[in-house]
């Protein structure tokens, strides 16, 4: 699957290590978003219905779709916006204190 | 092989290079004096004689940042401006640089608003020195034909990878029919390959390009910008000696020297003057004056080892240029000096300030100030407004 | 131009690929549901233009890059410039079968980024333009925006004892694009998920220009809690504050027709930048609307 990916990245120890020019690849990440939220989203699959309601619209993509045709969030990068449990119409998802753990 | 000789404009003879260069695009907006180039450029498009697309762009603004997105995708890029699209251009011209495309861009050399002026002098590309493009002023139609197959293959060696202006003296030499040398388009074909880059977007390896940087990084970035433009003095000299070897015509690499072996003073100047300062040098020398004429071919990177050799030999030196940093001296005249600072015996050097919105420097003018420079008075002004039409009592 | 010619894309067959994340956007960052959607379209063969705007902002940091499609940042002026030698490169080289799409702000759009756009238009380039509208320029702190509705509290238009904030109504860009005669252009509202897949489905199958103008909240600029972005940016087009609609093949279609309006007053009062809004205020607003409703209803119906 295509996704932006974390890398381990050490600053450059020598310029030469540098880029050579303004570009560098695509889908390289270096430190995650987890550490923004207050609450997180919890699913819960009994509920869950599968409309794929919250995995289109969640503003950082964090929801992904399950085998079990469920859905699961990726807590590295989930800011705890709520926008998933709001508009969840069967109410499967809580947002639940979360203390900001990595 | 043969090439054919052609009797044309410096305008056109730019659009004649830029056709055997083989742009994929050109996009380009309308100002005088540069009109010659993109109009024929749209005529060899028109009778495909030019396999490139041409974008109508709606400013020079536009003009610049379409050529970036062109070279964005490995793509080889032209445009041509003057004067106030130059400055109106002027974020995409440092971005450009800064992204390390290299797009070759004609600049006509055109006096800045206030007072409007569509005349020449060189107050435009001057002013954008310390934006990290190359510079080149070229004498004549042909050397402007040429320089333009030179961009190319300078801007886009990936040791320089930076973009690369070609500067033509608004009218003197923009509008002047020449007779030109036209390269077969095969030899150039062989002498100037297909762009190859990395520093692109590319469907098998994606990238992120012109991105910003924290305080951390964003030196490093420049650094490397900086060294690349220093290298590329390197290349220069390269590309220009197998261009003679592959057309027959070399130009001396960083600068064009003059009678500078035993000349007594010489004149530093850039552009098609220098076509008006070799003459005077012959009419005087005859007369048994040693004079000499260091033309500077590159602002940037500048020829500061040229400069040096020059000053050893040379104790008097002045600056020609169609410029001036309002409130000091000419910019030429600033870096021309710079190069002096650390040496032991520093030449005296005078500025000679001239030709602003199409004012005429004539050959009179030129011998007064090599005269300037015999004389060498001890209370001439360092900075001086040469052809001036009237007393200046202010 | 027609509907499109293939199985529409929705939730449940759109590609699994992330083409946007991990990017530094705010919580609840409704231009992001934007370019996420707008990119599941498009798919790898996107080359994404950003100027200087949030989008850009939060996804070009080197080291950390949150487009896993090629993507560059362009002059805040240039989009639809920058656009056009995307797509001419492109074409030049042969490379076929590709998108160039543009994200910019409704500053960027409707303002500085205005007349590149017109440009990029009338040559009929081949072209994607999003206008992702938060009504300011929320990047620099929340300024003015040829885009700010009346009587919106910002940085720059501030509401007090003597102005309501500010006292222009939104310059009309759907219809501006339009009267260029451009191939496909349409509105849409991250509130409308489904409609804005569809209408970039429209544009990705579109072999001229498009322009989509999607409405996306912003809470930090809206004044609005994170969770409630996707409900707000809804109510916008419930109340007809915003609307869907579409032109294409030269003709005018209203999307959505309410037969009912949703409350003005309440949409406007939950956001921390419409508080202030006296009675008065909001007969303005709801007069605006009624009148630009008339002038739709007649034409586009």
């Amino acid at each position: 699957m295509i996704k932006p990916k974390l890398h381990a990245y050490k600053k450059p120890a020598k310029v030469s290590e540098y880029p050579s020019t303004v570009a560098f690849q695509g889908g390289h990440l270096v430190s995650m978003n987890s550490g923004w939220r207050t609450f997180k989203p919890v699913v819960n699959k009994e509920t869950c219905v599968n409309c794929l309601r919250c995995y289109l619209i969640c503003p950082d993509g964090v929801i992904s779709k399950t085998e079990d045709n469920k859905v699961q969030i990726d807590y590295d990068f989930c800011k705890g916006c709520g926008v998933c449990a709001h508009e969840c119409k069967p109410n499967a998802i809580e947002m639940i204190k979360d203390g900001g753990e990595a | 092989m043969e090439q054919k000789r052609v009797f044309v404009s410096g305008n056109e003879a730019v659009a004649l290079g830029v056709r055997l260069s083989r742009p994929h695009v050109v996009s380009a907006y309308p100002i005088t004096p540069q009109t010659i180039v993109v109009e024929r450029l749209s005529d060899f498009v028109e009778d495909q004689s030019l396999k490139a697309e041409f974008l109508h762009v709606e400013s020079e603004h536009s003009a610049m940042a379409a050529a970036m997105g062109v070279s964005a995708v490995g793509a080889r890029a032209f445009t041509a401006t003057s004067s106030q699209g130059l400055l109106h251009m002027a974020e995409c011209v440092h971005y450009a640089s800064g992204g390390r495309f290299p797009i070759v861009m004609m600049n006509a050399n055109r006096s800045v608003a206030v007072p409007w002026s569509i005349y020449g002098d060189q107050r435009d590309s001057l002013g954008l020195l310390d934006s990290g493009w190359i510079q080149v002023y070229v004498e004549d139609a042909q050397e402007a034909l040429d320089m333009t197959i030179q961009a190319y293959r300078i801007a886009e060696d990936d040791r320089v990878m930076t973009p690369y202006m070609v500067n033509l003296d608004g009218f003197v030499l923009t509008h002047t029919y020449e007779p030109v040398f036209l390269p077969d388009q095969g030899a150039v074909d062989a002498y100037l390959p297909p762009f190859k880059t990395t520093n692109k977007m590319d469907l098998d390896t994606p990238r992120s390009l012109c991105f910003s940087t924290t305080p951390e990084d964003n030196m490093e970035f420049k650094y490397i910008q900086h060294k690349a433009l220093l290298n590329s003095v390197n290349v220069i000299e390269e590309v220009d000696k197998s261009f003679g070897d592959a057309f027959g015509r070399y130009y001396g690499g960083m600068t064009d020297s003059y009678m500078t072996d035993d000349a007594d003073v010489a004149i530093v100047t850039l552009g098609s003057v220098a076509g008006t300062v070799r003459t005077v040098i012959d009419e005087m020398r005859e007369e048994g004056h040693k004079v000499g004429m260091l033309k500077i071919r590159y602002m940037r990177p500048f020829p500061e080892k040229e400069m040096i050799e020059l000053a050893k030999n040379t104790p008097v030196l002045g600056v020609l240029e169609k410029n001036i940093s309002f409130g000091y001296e000419g910019t030429v005249y600033t870096n021309v000096n710079s190069a002096f600072t650390n040496m032991e015996n520093a030449p005296k050097t005078f500025n000679f300030v001239a030709g602003f919105g199409g004012r005429d420097i004539s050959k009179d003018d030129v011998r007064d100030m090599f005269m300037e420079l015999i004389e060498n008075k001890k209370d001439a002004k360092r900075v001086q407004f040469i052809g001036m039409g009237c007393e200046l009592d202010v | 131009m027609n509907s499109m010619s293939n199985e529409r894309i929705t939730a449940r067959n759109m590609t699994d690929n992330e083409y946007f994340y991990g990017h530094k956007a705010c919580a609840g960052c409704g231009a992001s549901v934007a370019v996420r959607l707008a990119l599941k379209v498009l798919g790898e063969r996107a080359y994404s233009v950003l100027p200087a705007n949030c989008m850009s902002a939060v996804s070009f940091i080197y080291p950390q890059m949150a487009f896993s499609t090629n993507a560059m940042i362009a002059p805040f002026p240039a989009t639809g410039a920058m656009l056009s030698g995307v797509a001419a490169g492109l074409k030049a080289l042969g490379i076929e079968d590709t998108h160039a799409v543009g994200f910019a702000g409704d500053g960027g759009t409707a303002d500085i980024g205005f007349q590149a756009l017109s440009g990029a238009i009338d040559r009929g380039d081949k072209i994607i333009y999003i206008c992702y509208d938060n009504e300011a320029y929320m990047n620099t702190g929340i300024q003015k925006s040829g885009l700010t509705p009346y009587g919106t509290k910002t940085t720059t238009s501030p509401a007090g004892e003597n102005l309501p904030g500010s006292i222009r109504h939104k310059k009309n860009m759907f219809e501006i694009v339009a009267a260029h005669g451009i191939d496909y252009a349409a509105t849409a509202s991250i509130g409308y998920p489904q409609d804005f897949l569809n209408k970039m489905q429209k544009a990705k199958e579109n072999p001229g220009t498009s322009y989509i103008h999607i409405y996306a909240s912003c809470p930090t600029g809206w004044g609005t809690p994170t969770h409630t972005s996707i409900e707000v940016a809804k109510e916008a087009v419930d109340t007809g504050l915003w609307y869907l609609a579409e032109f294409e093949d030269g003709d005018f279609k209203l999307n959505r027709n309410p037969k009912e309006f949703a409350d003005v007053g309440s949409y406007l009062k939950k956001q921390g930048r419409f508080k202030h809004l006296k009675d008065k205020d909001i007969d303005v607003i709801i007069e605006n609307r009624d009148r630009q409703w008339a002038r739709m209803r007649k034409r586009w119906l």
